[in-house]
């Protein structure tokens, strides 16, 4: 493990990552691989979650040949210096942001979106001039196979490696220097990682999750409402981290949801949900007995059967669930959606706010104000008003948890700027010594004056002129000097 | 996600230290609960704290002036430029651009989502912990809060007990200006220090060594807080055979000795030819004897070291290679000699450690390369700076390293630019900080995005069942743009 992350460090240090025409070529290379590779690609996801390979397309692959096209058309300006504002001291300098690469970085993935949650941090990190680690999930067996499988086909094989295996080899791993490490998975592990980081002074971009509330106001099309959330929850089997966790309503409205709900399942997955191609299964045993294992002692509302052979769980509604029962003690992370009443909004975000920080929050109102009260008086990683999971679409949103749902953020430039150092730059002259006799000892009452009239930005209009007179005065005196 | 058993998902009071046993767990429980009220949201709020944190500074000028004399024998001059008008300039952009900062920031929206809203929003974290150290006890303390008040936080000061007549300021004139429901000022040594990290905290800013430095990431990590670390290591000075000793001399010499070498990021060595060495010495020699007179000790505007224990251990490093200029000390008065050293080896303590003091080591490379490599050989330092006439040598030098920040022919000018971020890479540190990067390093930007509530055709398209011809329709809706889903 240390001889194969050496190498790969050998590798940055050699310096071929950081050119612009390397790390453009190496994302159109991949893009490639996406291209022309699609059918195994698929055929891995869609083996590991039993999901229909339309599905495995639109959910994974389209947002990876997005992101890559938006990288693409933005990189070659990105990765150039940024001027900053100078002030009196600087006028004739050259001050500016420089963004490098940070070295060698971990990208440590999930198993729900297995290959979109390895491939759009590696695109981030590829694009700032970085070497890459990437250990997917063990647990997505097959997306992990074919991405060791492919990935070297198309990318530098000494820069970009990938290291499968489980618990043992992801914990030697952690023992290893990186210069940033962004996992995405559970806070349990999450704590891991960053404590593994510390020992190393590696800084970390962790997407974990939590319990992300679903509000619904009186005052909404029920209809849609359930339509939108049908799509969110029940997506990938409920497996997804920003899915509405659960639901906070008024006890009259639950009866009108999980009859929509229920409605809208049939027309999603017809009669017999089983046999929807269109909706997946849960990743494993475990996982699966877990989630049942949630369901004890609650009412259910509708859905609920089970089929331990297939690991299939049938989308389920949960009634007047008490906070204090375990499937309101844990991230369900399947399809099982329970409703929590509550009295009104005060009580919604009370409940919220007595809770963790979760990585999604959602609200569905046609009062523009009671959304914005849920947005002022709580907080979350991000937001989907009228909606679910939105927010995750737009390439332009730093994407990232709060509190005990993750630290940092990426997708898009915010994934370039995750992986490098923007590293501010003053270049001077060596020329025009003479401005500097201000700041030398001995010092006297004058200096300090002169100190503070080139340090203090406070000017007031009427000095505004005088000033502006003595430093034209200062700057010819000092410019003359400089030439003679 | 989350396996079984991940934790309540509601917090857990018993996850804090229980009552008696931690000193600091009412402060803690009291600014809790007034961020939770929520009095610290409002601008006003902030900006009357940010405009008291201004009337403390100039009330207190002359106690705050005699605190750091006491501290660090700092000048008048020295306490103002490297302390008080930072903090000054720092409250004065924050009050100006408060509005603008707290601002949601919008959002550019792709092709489906044209007719949303979209905007980040800015959050305060809740509770933080700002941590700072002795050597600019003032400004590493204040610049901090003035970005953590400004950002609607609640916040706990540790200044650092060494450098006690700061610290005394800083707890008992300080609060007094501030509202003390969302403010708290501790007060102890490393074992309260391990204490108040048991807590959790929302965001912990810590300016210090990188050995501490590990143990508060640690500390973090059992709660999943976020960090910025201000760290230091040794910062290189390049000083190519091209340009004017003299010129090169004074700089160097200011910033190296300047708060008797106590700055994070000083030029803790120089690295020049034989030749440039031989040209370098008499004018660093000339130099000091301008700024300091013939006789530094007696020269106001030089700093002392901070205590004994530094003191010892900066006397040690005097031993290393050959003294070629000053070399003195004084242990009642804590003084060393601004001191150049030469003829000295990688392998000795004084090339090992942070020297944190008024002692520059040269060591003799044969040209920019091997400066390189010597550099990228070791941690990536804080800061770094190349010295030349020649803007090549300048630039290779800045593409081919890596640092917190960088300086091409002089010392660390940059940090009066408030529009540069400060902050380290590696064991130098993560994070950054300074002006309107305070307040972002400060806040949550949460992305927001806000939908119509109706116009639900347009999202069938997004619904199962997807026939074979809608499959074909987003597979060529999507596949030819640069859009991402739906």
């Amino acid at each position: 493990m240390e001889r194969e992350v050496q190498r790969v460090r050998q590798a940055f240090l050699s310096g071929r990552s950081r050119p612009l025409r390397f790390r453009l070529q190496q994302l159109e290379a991949l893009r490639r691989m996406v291209q022309e590779r699609e059918k195994d690609i698929l055929a891995a996801i869609c083996s590991d979650l039993c999901k229909s390979e339309f599905n495995a397309y639109s959910q994974e692959v389209i947002s990876v040949l997005g992101e890559i096209d938006f990288m693409l058309e933005n990189l070659p300006e990105w990765v150039t210096a940024k001027p900053v504002k100078k002030n009196l001291l600087t006028m004739l300098d050259e001050a500016y942001l420089q963004p490098q690469p940070l070295g060698v970085v971990l990208i440590i993935g999930a198993w729900n979106y297995p290959f979109l949650l390895i491939i759009q941090p590696l695109i981030g990190a590829i694009a700032a001039g970085n070497a890459v680690i990437i250990k997917p999930s063990e647990l997505s067996e097959n997306t992990a196979t074919i991405l060791a499988k492919l990935l070297p086909q198309y990318l530098d094989q000494d820069l970009y490696i990938v290291i499968n295996g489980g618990v043992e080899e992801t914990t030697e791993l952690l023992k290893q220097r990186f210069d940033h490490i962004l996992y995405t998975g559970n806070t349990t592990v999450g704590k891991i990682v960053m404590e593994a980081a510390a020992k190393h002074l590696t800084p970390v971009t962790l997407e974990l999750g939590g319990k992300s509330p679903c509000y619904i106001d009186k005052d909404c099309d029920l209809d849609i409402v359930c339509r939108r959330i049908t799509w969110g929850k029940y997506m990938n089997c409920g497996q997804t981290c920003i899915a509405p966790d659960y639901i906070l309503c008024e006890a009259s409205l639950q009866n009108q949801i999980v009859q929509k709900i229920k409605e809208t399942v049939k027309e999603f997955y017809g009669e017999n949900v089983k046999e929807s191609p269109d909706y997946e299964r849960i990743i494993n045993r475990r996982h699966f007995k877990r989630i049942l294992s949630l369901l004890e002692g609650q009412k259910i509302a509708f859905g609920g059967e089970t089929d331990e052979a297939t690991r299939y769980i049938a989308p389920t509604v949960l009634t007047d669930v008490d906070p204090k029962t375990k499937v309101m003690q844990e991230e369900i992370f399947g399809p099982v959606l329970p409703i929590v009443p509550v009295n009104n909004v005060d009580e919604a975000i009370n409940f919220i706010n007595e809770r963790e920080k979760p990585l999604a929050l959602y609200v569905f109102s046609h009062n523009n104000k009671l959304i914005k009260r849920m947005i002022d008086e709580t907080s979350s990683g991000g937001v989907t008003g009228n909606d679910v999971i939105m927010h995750f679409m737009l390439n332009s949103f730093p994407f990232g948890g709060v509190g005990s749902s993750g630290m940092g953020a990426y997708h898009g430039k915010h994934t370039f700027d995750t992986f490098s150092h923007q590293r501010p730059c003053l270049l001077k002259s060596l020329k025009r010594e003479g401005a500097n006799k201000l700041r030398y000892p001995p010092n006297s009452q004058s200096k300090v004056d002169w100190g503070k009239f080139f340090l203090l930005k406070r000017f007031n209009k009427e000095k505004l002129g005088l000033l502006l007179l003595t430093f034209l005065g200062i700057v010819a005196a000092v410019l003359v000097k400089g030439l003679g | 996600m989350s396996k079984k058993g991940d934790g309540s998902a509601v917090k857990d009071p018993g996850a804090e230290p229980t009552l008696g046993t931690n000193p600091f767990e009412g402060t803690l429980r009291r600014l809790r609960e007034a961020f939770h009220s929520g009095c610290t949201r409002p601008a006003e709020f902030r900006a009357e704290q940010l405009r008291a944190l201004g009337r403390f500074l100039q009330e207190n000028k002359q106690l705050l002036h005699d605190a750091l004399v006491q501290d660090l024998h700092k000048s008048a001059f020295d306490s103002d430029i490297s302390e008080l008008i930072i903090c000054q300039n720092e409250i004065n952009l924050a009050l100006k651009n408060l509005q603008a900062w707290m601002k949601d920031e919008p959002g550019s929206t792709n092709l489906f989502t044209k007719l949303d809203s979209a905007f980040v929003r800015k959050e305060p974290f809740g509770l933080v912990l700002i941590i700072a150290p002795w050597n600019y006890p003032v400004n590493l303390n204040l610049v901090p809060l003035v970005g953590a008040l400004a950002a609607g936080n609640c916040v706990v000061l540790k200044p650092s007990e060494i450098s006690r007549g700061t610290e005394k300021v800083l707890a008992e004139v300080l609060p007094q200006y501030l509202d003390q429901r969302c403010f708290a000022v501790v007060l102890g040594g490393p074992e309260e220090m391990g204490q108040l990290l048991e807590h959790k905290f929302d965001y912990i800013f810590f300016t210090g060594s990188p050995r501490v430095g590990k143990i508060v990431m640690t500390a973090a990590a059992k709660h999943l807080t976020p960090v910025t670390l201000e760290l230091g290591g040794k910062n290189p000075c390049y000083v190519d055979d091209d340009c004017d000793p003299q010129i090169v001399a004074n700089r160097v010499a200011w910033f190296r000795y300047f708060n008797a070498g106590q700055t994070c990021v000083a030029p803790d060595y120089l690295l020049c030819s034989p030749e440039m060495q031989e040209r370098l010495l008499p004018a660093l020699q000339s130099t000091i004897t301008r700024f300091y007179g013939d006789d530094p000790q007696s020269s106001p505007n030089l700093g002392r070291i901070i205590n004994q224990k530094h003191f010892q251990r900066l006397r040690a490093l005097l031993g290393c290679g050959r003294v070629a200029i000053g070399g003195q000390s004084d242990e009642h008065d804590r003084y060393i000699a601004p001191t150049v050293l030469v003829d000295v080896q990688e392998a000795e303590p004084v090339m090992q450690e942070e020297i944190f003091g008024p002692i520059l080591p040269i060591m003799n490379v044969r040209g920019m390369d091997e400066a390189i490599e010597f550099i990228n050989r070791r941690e990536k330092p804080l800061a770094l700076y190349a010295f030349s006439n020649s803007s090549q040598v300048v630039n290779q030098m800045l593409e081919r390293t890596s640092s917190g920040s960088f300086g091409g022919n002089d010392g660390f000018m940059y940090m009066t630019l408030l529009s540069l971020p400060f902050g380290g890479v590696g064991h130098s540190g993560m994070g950054r900080y300074r002006g309107k990067f305070t307040f972002d390093t400060f806040s949550h930007h949460r992305a927001c995005l806000l939908c119509p509530a109706g116009l639900e055709n347009l999202n069938d398209i997004r619904y199962p069942p997807y026939s074979d011809r809608v499959q074909q329709l987003t597979r060529w809706a999507l596949g030819s743009q640069s859009c991402t889903l739906l």
